[in-house]
């Protein structure tokens, strides 16, 4: 499990790479927490498109970035998801609540 | 129905073995040739089997996971993945679709959803203070309409 952040214009962007699931999501957690928490950005994206694996712990990370975002009223976008990984955000129902683009 | 092959593993409860049984899973079913998207049907089952087993059956302690995959007759997928941990105490109510106990892990609460949605059949037993088993089943080349 592989991520780099970087920051443009306000915009955070969290490129994710490899497996997510319960033992990856914890350490992906700590590690976009860390930078959008200092920075606080006006929108977070998280990039899947390097993701080759994700299961529920995944809707639970976006879940959790969704809730953090709000406390500064920022916005999260959730980028290249393969049509495998949109099956699982599509059983959540997430899309009614985050940006997928 | 007849029994093609079969692979038995067993797995101590750690979470890096979320990984392990997903890959140990996918190497034996390859002899029956699923398609790419039922290949990740039955990778995203087992994984959150595993992880049921390791973040509520065994909370805080330590246990092993029996996993038991057999190829069947007729292109059936047979899956049982059992652990010895605490049991749940209401299986109904933690089937519910974004049922957790766990939220401070920020688990979703869809396990079981995922477990039913990907699979063709989903079979969960328990007994508290002594674990809970799930079997699965699934039907290759029927695009779920077997």
């Amino acid at each position: 499990m592989k991520i780099n952040i970087t920051s443009e214009n306000g915009t955070a962007i969290a490129v994710l790479c490899g497996e997510i699931d319960h033992h990856s999501a914890r350490t992906l957690r700590s590690e976009i927490d860390r930078f959008v928490i200092t920075m606080q950005p006006e929108r977070l994206a998280m990039d899947f498109s390097g993701i080759t694996f994700m299961d529920s712990s995944g809707i639970g990370l976006i879940i959790g970035r969704y809730k953090l975002m709000k406390e500064w009223g920022g916005q999260l976008e959730i980028r290249g998801t393969q049509p495998y990984i949109r099956r699982v955000l599509k059983l959540s129902g997430i899309e009614r609540i985050v940006k997928i683009v | 129905m007849k029994i093609l092959n079969e692979m038995k593993i067993i797995l101590p409860s750690n979470s890096v073995n979320e990984g392990a049984a997903r890959a140990a899973v996918s190497s034996f079913l390859i002899q029956a040739d699923p398609t790419v998207e039922e290949l990740s049907d039955i990778r995203t089952a087992v994984s959150e089997a595993v992880t049921n087993a390791i973040v509520h059956g065994y909370r805080g302690t330590k246990g092993n996971i029996e996993i038991i995959v057999r190829l069947l007759s007729e292109r059936e997928i047979y899956i049982r993945i059992k652990d010895r941990g605490c049991g749940i105490s209401d299986v109904k109510q933690a089937m519910e679709p974004l049922f957790t106990t766990a939220p401070e892990e920020e688990r979703s609460g869809l396990g079981f959803s995922v477990m039913e949605s990907f699979t063709d059949k989903l079979r969960v037993s328990s007994k508290t203070g002594k674990g809970t088993t799930v079997t699965m089943r699934k039907r290759l080349g029927c695009n779920g309409n077997c």
